[in-house]
């Protein structure tokens, strides 16, 4: 198999196999998210069905935090919404239990630092993995920025998802890649998330710079709003990203249009 | 006397630790800007260039240095011998300008020609609009709505030097949810763009980077104390928000055993009341604004928000390397109420003509209520962080409704 996967990360990274499997097989993944509890907290269970019935190859699952620093205001307001519903972290927990005894899809659970550090970090590798979740994602815990920290997420049985920015130096995004763990999330634009009618120009060669330094697969978000723009990443990158857009979906028609933007960005990457 | 800004030590270690507290909790997308910044710092710091033209500009300009006054008539209040350190004689009313000239000469190091800055007060957006000013940079503040509406005369003085006030509507509409905003803001822009943070906190090189343009605070202190009495202070008292005029004046006594180092922070409504802002005090470790440190948070790690009467001491969050100093023991941190600081606003013009900061009288509040335990050890210095100018209108409007 040409995945170029190390044997020893299957036993951590739950993620490995299924996207070993998708490249071996011509698959691009859509790996849509949603924050959980919003809009409501009755919501939450609904949506991740109707995610895994369109055509999610993994799911995004957002734990709210009150300081997002990295979202721009969709997913800051579906944050803040949540959290006024008094959504926490050992909730988001149980519903992706709930969801884990219905679907197989994989939950990579997004989030920042301290809702986790507020649990501890080793309750919360496992809960999260006795929850069902395949992997993590921190967006304020870059590689490097605190060894003991990372090593208890990486040894744990859950993919630590690394991202790798446009204005990353290839020599570090080298130093991600040897580390990283299910894909990396490459991000397709220098600024915060949130819906964007246009693509960058330079990211199919960008994407490519950083296939050449690296066999982990890579996945793209940030600023990813339609078919159009899902199409033309699935034919650079393993796998992609949608965040906010799939927020404004909700908003604009709830679960049902949420739906199906969701089948109508699958239709596009399988067509590509 | 020379204002002597030289190039200081950096105990802060290679991964930009205090101890536990620190490091760069940030977005992947600065990681790059961050290296970028640490390795212009370095350069410059041996640069003797670099400090001469700082020097320059903070005697010239800035007017430093700053005198060291003994306050008789608050000493008698207070019990006990007491030296005023005057940072609110600066050249825009507070020690804010001591961090904002270092940067903006860093940002120039680095080419970059746009500024973005946070304030709760005004004080550091006032300061970074100056500096601005002077190089003729481009200049966007961020600033909390409600912060906005408290500090209506600086949010004109910031416009009136040319900057861009952007009011933040998000979350508690403080000072906490501006440094998000131009976190956001700097995530977007930052091949071109410096954040000039206005405290020691933030990701790492920026508690050791500011603390370092602050420590001329403490290295004055110590000469002009050197020179009017001989001796080292028995303490320095400092109030204590992001903590960077506490900084600034306990880095130079760090080292000395004899020296007590005492911050003072907001006690709001009371430490039991929950509407506070001692996040030393009375919060527990985790990561907000790129560093770990003390916050105040709820069980399940979200931040919670902050109260204080002065905008400026109206955060969650406080400096990795106060953290440290508390863990370490070497420094004590203690907390007065809202009241405690007005009282002390309306006594420190009274008994010596000088109208404080609110912020700075969290400092004042806390030596007249215990300054008796150095009646025998004393003399004491109390950095004077700023003036009061900026706070008269709302503690007017304070006084008339109670």
């Amino acid at each position: 198999m040409a995945s170029g996967f190390p044997i020893t990360s299957f036993e951590v990274d739950p993620l490995a196999a299924p996207f070993a499997d998708w490249r071996a097989r011509g698959h691009v993944a859509l790996i849509p998210y949603v924050t959980a509890g919003y809009p409501d907290p009755g919501a939450t269970a609904d949506l991740l069905d109707r995610l895994a019935a369109a055509g999610a190859d993994v799911i995004e699952l957002g734990v709210p935090f009150s300081d997002p620093v990295a979202d721009g205001p969709t997913i800051q307001r579906a944050s803040q919404r949540a959290l006024e519903h008094g959504v926490a972290l050992p909730w988001v927990l149980d519903q992706l239990a709930a969801f884990r005894r219905r679907h197989a899809t994989p939950v990579v659970l997004f989030t920042y630092l301290n809702p986790v550090l507020a649990m501890g970090v080793d309750q919360f590798v496992e809960a999260a993995a006795e929850a069902g979740a395949q992997g993590v994602l921190l967006t304020d815990l870059p590689v490097g920025s605190d060894p003991e920290l990372e090593a208890a997420f990486e040894r744990a049985p859950l993919a630590l998802v690394r991202l790798v920015a446009p204005t990353t130096p290839a020599e570090r995004a080298r130093e991600i890649a040897a580390r990283a763990q299910g894909f990396i999330y490459y991000i397709s634009r220098t600024g915060v998330t949130g819906a964007r009618a246009e693509l960058p120009p330079e990211l199919a060669a960008e994407v490519e710079a950083l296939r050449e330094v690296t066999s982990v697969p890579v996945a793209v978000g940030f600023g990813i709003s339609s078919p159009e723009h899902a199409a033309a990443v699935a034919r650079v990158a393993d796998g992609v990203v949608v965040g906010s857009a799939v927020i404004d979906a909700i908003d604009r028609g709830g679960p049902e249009a949420m739906q199906r933007f969701i089948a109508s960005l699958r239709r596009a990457i399988d067509e590509r | 006397m020379e204002t002597s800004t030289k190039a200081v030590t950096s105990p802060a270690d290679r991964t930009g630790r205090f101890g536990a507290f620190g490091g760069r909790f940030v977005p992947e997308t600065l990681i790059a800007a961050l290296d970028e910044l640490s390795a212009a710092y370095e350069q410059a710091r041996q640069d003797p260039a670099f400090w001469a033209e700082l020097d320059t500009l903070l005697r010239d300009y800035v007017g430093r240095p700053t005198p060291l006054y003994l306050a008789r008539r608050l000493g008698e209040a207070a019990g006990v011998r007491v030296y005023l350190k005057r940072e609110d004689l600066n050249h825009t009313g507070a020690h804010k300008i001591n961090n904002t000239l270092g940067q903006v000469l860093l940002a120039r190091r680095m080419g970059k020609r746009r500024i973005i800055a946070e304030t709760g007060a005004g004080q550091h957006g006032v300061a970074t609009a100056t500096v601005c000013a002077l190089f003729g940079l481009e200049c966007v503040v961020y600033m909390g709505a409600e912060d906005v509406r408290r500090q209506a005369l600086n949010v004109y003085r910031m416009r009136l030097l040319g900057a861009d006030v952007r009011a933040v509507e998000s979350g508690t509409r403080t000072l906490k949810d501006a440094t998000n905003e131009a976190l956001r803001d700097w995530v977007a822009s930052v091949r071109t763009t410096h954040y000039i943070i206005g405290s020691v906190v933030g990701p790492d090189p920026f508690p050791r980077l500011v603390r370092d343009f602050q420590s001329v605070i403490g290295r004055e202190t110590r000469q002009q104390l050197q020179t009017l009495e001989a001796r080292l202070p028995a303490a320095v008292l400092a109030c204590v928000g992001g903590g960077s005029n506490a900084m600034g004046m306990f880095h130079e006594f760090v080292r000395e055993p004899s020296v007590q180092l005492v911050g003072v922070e907001a006690a709001g409504e009371g430490l039991d009341s929950g509407r506070h802002a001692a996040s030393l005090t009375a919060g527990r470790p985790g990561v907000l604004h790129g560093s770990y440190s003390y916050l105040l948070q709820d069980e399940m790690g979200q931040i919670a928000p902050a109260h204080s009467v002065s905008a400026g001491l109206d955060y969650p969050g406080v400096g990795p390397e106060h953290a440290h100093l508390m863990a370490s023991g070497r420094a004590q941190y203690v907390a007065v109420t809202d009241e405690e600081a007005l009282d002390a606003f309306e006594r420190l013009a009274r008994l010596e003509g000088i109208i404080p900061a609110l912020e700075s009288a969290h400092a004042v509040a806390y030596l007249l209520r215990e300054g008796r335990r150095w009646a025998d050890a004393g003399p004491v210095v109390l950095c004077l962080s700023g003036r009061g100018d900026k706070d008269v209108a709302e503690v007017a409007a304070l006084r008339s409704r109670s």
